[in-house]
């Protein structure tokens, strides 16, 4: 009999432990397991120079004005720089969570560039645990500036440069972000036969919050191809500055040593030098509209 | 020493009696704000809930980030300047029916009620009181409710330049259908 009790009690104690249980307890046993995507790796489809592993979401229009102004050390009469601006106008629009576009329009060798980006993987964490977002970003460029010698057969394909990259980035917390981006550049014709065609580089940027709507922004490309032997001296790009976000825009201020705004010429064009104090002073500014709604989940 | 034993199978019957507690997965709870020149509004459908009759408790659990937006920019600024959403991922509430004798269970039929427990958003917990209804219907419950939230008391902090498009008060509305939990 006292068995009896005994089991009947060791029955009893977890349904009266559970009886007692909070709610919520159970409430968290049957909460449906949930993917928790990383948003916001950076504020803005660019680190600074180049691309950030953001993306514009579907039906969302980013009207990109930048400018990068002259450089510093060409001293006060050309106001340490701000006399020449150099403009860059883009026109970007996201198609699919996936996929965003872009087209634009730089100063720099008046050059016409378009680009696509594409979403491969997504920083997760829960249920499903992925360490790194992955993107790939393909671009053609087509400068229009007349050519340097008018007398020889120019083609048309003489103008086209192409880039890719992979881009990886990691959202290690809030307030830190980091990306690698082995780069491809090829360029269909190059000044001379020291400058090789193809050119490979590697970018490493980041992103520290210093507050919610403040953040300090550093990028480098490192280029892998011996630079001694090229027509003319070139160096790694670096940008240092800050993305300011207000509502609708984004702001991002910053120093570098190149002109260009697209990869090709940054990547593999950059005549400045930080040592030099050839140092421009640069902007982007990003304002986005919502073209397109996006759809919700009905309410079942 | 029989009578204990007797006492003891008549407490577990009872334990194991009809479905006391009633589940969702998919709640809805939203949140409206109107000013002249900005309407914000937030949905999830993916709130988990369970009410329990024979108490009139009720907790509810939203994951931050499952708020959607009509702007993507908006859900971005939403989960990274204002709700912080991966500093805190849920919010939840933990509350009880007050004038539970007031609902029977066991006949369909619409009721008033009224809510009352505490809120927890960003770690900020509130106590708060929401009228609302309670619909019995065959194989479930609906439960509704609409009030009012003041983003300050959550320690939300919105910036001035911002505030003229953000109303000092949400419209908070939850629509919940409950199914009962199999044995419980």
């Amino acid at each position: 009999m006292r068995r009896l009790i005994l089991a009947l009690l060791v029955f009893l104690i977890p349904a009266g432990i559970f009886a007692q249980d909070d709610l919520m307890n159970l409430l968290n046993e049957n909460a449906p397991k949930e993917i928790n995507y990383a948003t916001a790796t950076f504020k803005s489809t660019r680190i600074l120079n180049g691309h950030s592993i953001e993306k514009m979401p579907p039906g969302q229009l980013d009207f990109r004005i930048s400018h990068r102004f002259g450089t510093i050390n060409s001293g006060a009469y050309n106001f340490f720089g701000l006399d020449q601006s150099n403009v860059h106008f883009s026109l970007e629009y996201g198609i699919f969570k996936w996929m965003m576009i872009g087209v634009g329009r730089g100063t720099y060798e008046k050059t016409f560039d378009g680009f696509a980006k594409f979403s491969i993987l997504r920083q997760s964490s829960g249920e499903k645990v992925i360490p790194v977002s992955v993107s790939v970003l393909s671009s053609a460029a087509l400068k229009t500036v007349k050519w340097a010698d008018q007398t020889r057969t120019n083609y048309f394909t003489s103008r086209l440069s192409y880039v890719g990259q992979i881009l990886i980035a990691k959202k290690i917390n809030q307030s830190f972000s980091v990306q690698l981006t082995p780069s491809y550049v090829h360029r269909n014709l190059v000044a001379t036969e020291l400058d090789p065609n193809d050119l490979y580089a590697i970018g490493a940027g980041g992103r520290m919050k210093l507050s919610k709507r403040i953040s300090l922004n550093a990028e480098y490309y490192y280029l892998a191809n011996p630079k001694t032997y090229m027509s003319q001296k070139v160096y790694n790009p670096l940008s240092l500055g800050v993305d300011i976000e207000t509502g609708g825009h984004v702001f991002q201020l910053f120093f570098t040593n190149s002109l260009a705004m697209i990869e090709k010429g940054f990547i593999g064009e950059t005549t400045g030098s930080w040592k030099k104090g050839d140092i421009h002073f640069g902007f982007n500014i990003s304002r986005v509209f919502t073209l397109k709604k996006e759809k919700k989940p009905e309410i079942k | 020493m029989k009578r204990l034993t007797i006492f003891i199978c008549l407490l577990s019957i009872g334990l194991a009696g009809n479905a006391q507690k009633y589940l969702t997965k998919n709640g809805f709870i939203g949140f409206f704000s109107h000013t002249p020149m900005e309407d914000i509004k937030g949905d999830n459908n993916q709130v988990a809930a369970i009410l329990d009759i024979s108490t009139g408790e009720m907790v509810f659990q939203a994951l931050v980030k499952s708020f959607h937006f009509d702007r993507a920019l908006m859900e971005e600024h939403f989960n990274e300047n204002y709700m912080e959403s991966d500093k805190f991922p849920k919010s939840s509430f933990k509350g009880k029916i007050t004038n539970l004798s007031s609902v029977n269970f066991s006949k369909n039929g619409t009721y008033d009620v009224t809510v009352e427990g505490d809120l927890t958003i960003r770690d900020v917990t509130n106590k708060i009181t929401a009228k609302g209804t309670i619909e019995v219907i065959t194989g479930g419950i609906n439960a509704s409710s609409k009030f009012n939230l003041s983003p300050e008391d959550y320690k939300i902090n919105i910036p001035g330049v911002v505030r003229e498009k953000i109303n000092k008060n949400m419209e908070v509305t939850v629509t919940m259908k409950y199914e009962p939990i199999a044995g419980k």
